[in-house]
């Protein structure tokens, strides 16, 4: 006969309640946990939406994401000419911010040469920009449509195609235009301010400036070799894809990472603070079935299976009702929520161990009842 | 006589020590033979509750001997090493506040007791059914614990402590949640059990209605056995 069953079941308004507070807990812990996997999944869309395997930035940098970065656009040629380069492109990366629809849009944008590295290589939807201007390519995360036009800066773009989740670090979305146009929105001064430069003697600003230069390296081209050769030139640096993906991750998601890895440790203990409270009042209401249990010849494995098999119980339900709850609301998160398998299982183990753990005060208190406690004195 | 289910030789119980020592039981003898009926009385600390659990093998005595169905269990010290088992065959309680698991149903309370004997599911139903309906709560066996009246849960309590069929009956105040009419049944119930299965049965009790109906009474007073014996 199982006790713990029927245990559960005479009380059972109270013990699902618990479930439910439980399972809230988990859910937070384990959102914590899919919003990091999101974190590092958005941080790398962008970075490896080009398709590159080389980037050439400005010399002492850990450009264009970790760092500013700028070099002269005619870099390009230079880039594409060396031994074991199959194709560049330059690119541009800037933060903007636009009024649109009666809302704040803050979008990213990049700006590339189409037909060459660094233009996105698979569209959602509609086309790739064809004309050298005023055409944009939106992510979907945007919440822009095709066809849709656009204000940024001085000049207003329409949207021909849409990405799929590609997105800055700081989970704005990207749009992409060509690179002139690029150029011009983060580069060129407006009038008034571009009238008063000429009027100090200044000379107009050079447009052709750009934040990198991705390269494809030819198949068998080891990509060092060719960074090194890059690299050699005084005024430029250069890191393979590798390289520039594992600095992203260090700068924008270390942070992250470990105030995450805080949050959850802090949020476990808190679980397993009030699993072993409310399994140690649960035992304190049995301490008289308990004596009358080994009053009656009940062993002590009887006893303790009562608790731990509660307290399993417990972690289980919480457990599948927290996941439940996460995979329900995840898509109504502000970040993405990147929830793994294998991260919802590795909770789901550590929430059982967590509550054999805790259940020892319970335990504890029911082996010392002493069964003549039973007895009316 | 035949040989006694119960034999005390001397037994003594001290809690505590030194300055704080209290003798609950002082050098006691007592036989228990099987049909018999036997009321322990007193007042309230003269050592009642004590002398029942040390032969329910709860509380370690002190000093002396005791036998229990023909085999020494203590001499100066615990003589057998699983003394869990010995209760769950041996001895059947009955208490005072009739102690029932609140979880469990009528019948699952008494089936729970077998159960821990090694009786299986099925078979153990069936017998706590059986022993229900001797006791004529056959009715109530799915109620829980809570929904049943005092004499319904005592009469559980009961068929519980006869589940596994022990031949020492112990019952700590069993009449005390009853009326004297429910009262006056258990004791007949109490009777009957000894006689059917030659069960000694102790009765601690300060109801002044059953004292009646008794085969020998002991009285108890300041630890120390005064009448009967
Ligand atoms: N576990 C214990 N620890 C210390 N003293 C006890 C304990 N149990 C009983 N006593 C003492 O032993 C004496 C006899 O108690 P008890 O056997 O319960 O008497 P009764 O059941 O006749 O009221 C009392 O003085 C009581 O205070
Ligand atoms: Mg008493």
């Amino acid at each position: 006969m199982n006790l713990a069953v029927r245990d559960v079941r005479h009380n059972l308004g109270r013990f699902l309640l618990t479930c439910l507070g439980l399972s809230l807990l988990l859910g937070v812990v384990l959102s914590m946990i899919g919003i990091y996997r999101g974190l590092v999944d958005e941080a790398l869309t962008l970075v490896r939406s080009p398709g590159a395997d080389l980037w050439i930035v400005e010399s002492g940098t850990r450009g264009p994401f970790a760092e500013a970065s700028r070099i002269p656009g005619d870099e390009r040629d230079a880039v594409a000419r060396l031994a074991g380069v199959a194709a560049a492109g330059s690119l541009t990366f800037q933060s903007v911010e636009t009024a649109h629809r009666g809302r704040t849009l803050r979008l990213y944008v990049v700006g590339y040469e189409p037909g060459r590295p660094g233009e996105p290589k698979r569209l959602a939807a509609g086309r790739l920009i064809t004309r050298s201007h005023y055409e944009m390519l939106a992510d979907r995360r945007a919440g822009l449509e095709i066809g849709e036009r656009v204000r940024l800066g001085r000049d207003v773009y329409e949207v021909v195609g849409l990405t799929d989740g590609v997105v800055a670090s700081g989970g704005d979305p990207v749009v992409h235009l060509t690179l002139r146009d690029s150029q011009r929105l983060q580069f060129e001064l407006d009038p008034p301010a571009a009238r008063r430069e000429l009027a100090r003697g200044g000379r107009p600003a050079g447009l052709d400036t750009v934040n990198a230069v991705v390269a494809r390296v030819l198949p068998g081209v080891p990509e060092a070799r060719v960074a090194a050769e890059a690299a050699r030139w005084k005024h430029l640096a250069a890191l393979t894809q590798g390289e520039q993906e594992g600095l992203l991750l260090k700068s924008v998601v270390e942070k992250a990472r470990r105030q995450i890895g805080l949050f959850t440790a802090i949020l476990m203990a808190v679980s397993a603070v009030v699993i072993a409270l409310i399994l140690y009042t649960l035992t304190m209401d049995k301490v008289k079935a308990i004596a009358t249990l080994k009053l009656i010849g009940a062993p002590d494995r009887t006893i303790v299976a009562l608790i731990v098999q509660q307290a399993l119980a417990m972690g289980v339900i919480g457990w599948s009702a927290g996941t439940l709850l996460i995979l329900l609301a995840k898509d109504h998160f502000p970040r993405r929520l990147l929830l793994l398998p294998d991260d919802a299982l590795m909770l789901g183990a550590a929430v059982l161990v967590l509550c054999v753990v805790a259940s020892g005060l319970g335990v504890r208190l029911a082996l010392k009842v002493d069964p003549a406690t039973a007895l009316g004195g | 006589m035949a040989t006694p289910l119960v034999e005390l030789r001397g037994i003594a119980k001290t809690y505590g020590s030194g300055e704080a020592a209290v003798h609950a039981l002082k050098d006691t003898d007592l036989r228990v033979y099987p049909g018999q009926v036997v009321g322990l009385l007193g007042p309230s600390g003269s050592g009642k509750t004590t002398l029942l659990n040390l032969i329910g093998c709860i509380v370690e005595p002190t000093r002396g001997r005791m036998d229990l169905d023909g085999e020494t269990v203590y001499d100066n010290r615990w003589l057998k090493s699983d003394l869990r088992r010995l209760r769950l065959e041996k001895i059947g309680f009955i208490f005072q506040f009739h102690n029932l698991l609140p979880f469990l149903t009528a019948e699952e309370n008494v089936a729970v007791a077998l159960d821990l004997a090694g009786v299986s599911g099925a078979e153990a139903r069936r017998r706590a059914r059986a022993l229900l309906d001797y006791l004529e709560v056959g009715h109530r066996r799915a109620s829980l614990p809570s929904r049943l009246s005092g004499g319904e849960a005592q009469r559980v309590a009961i068929a519980r402590a006869l589940a596994n069929r022990p031949r020492i009956i112990l019952a700590d105040e069993p009449t005390a949640a009853l009326d004297s009419g429910r009262a006056g049944m258990v004791m007949d119930l109490l009777r009957r059990l000894a006689l059917e299965q030659r069960a000694a049965v102790l009765v601690v009790t300060h109801d002044e209605t059953i004292f009646g109906r008794f085969d020998h009474a002991v009285s108890l007073r300041d630890g120390q056995v005064e009448a009967g014996g």
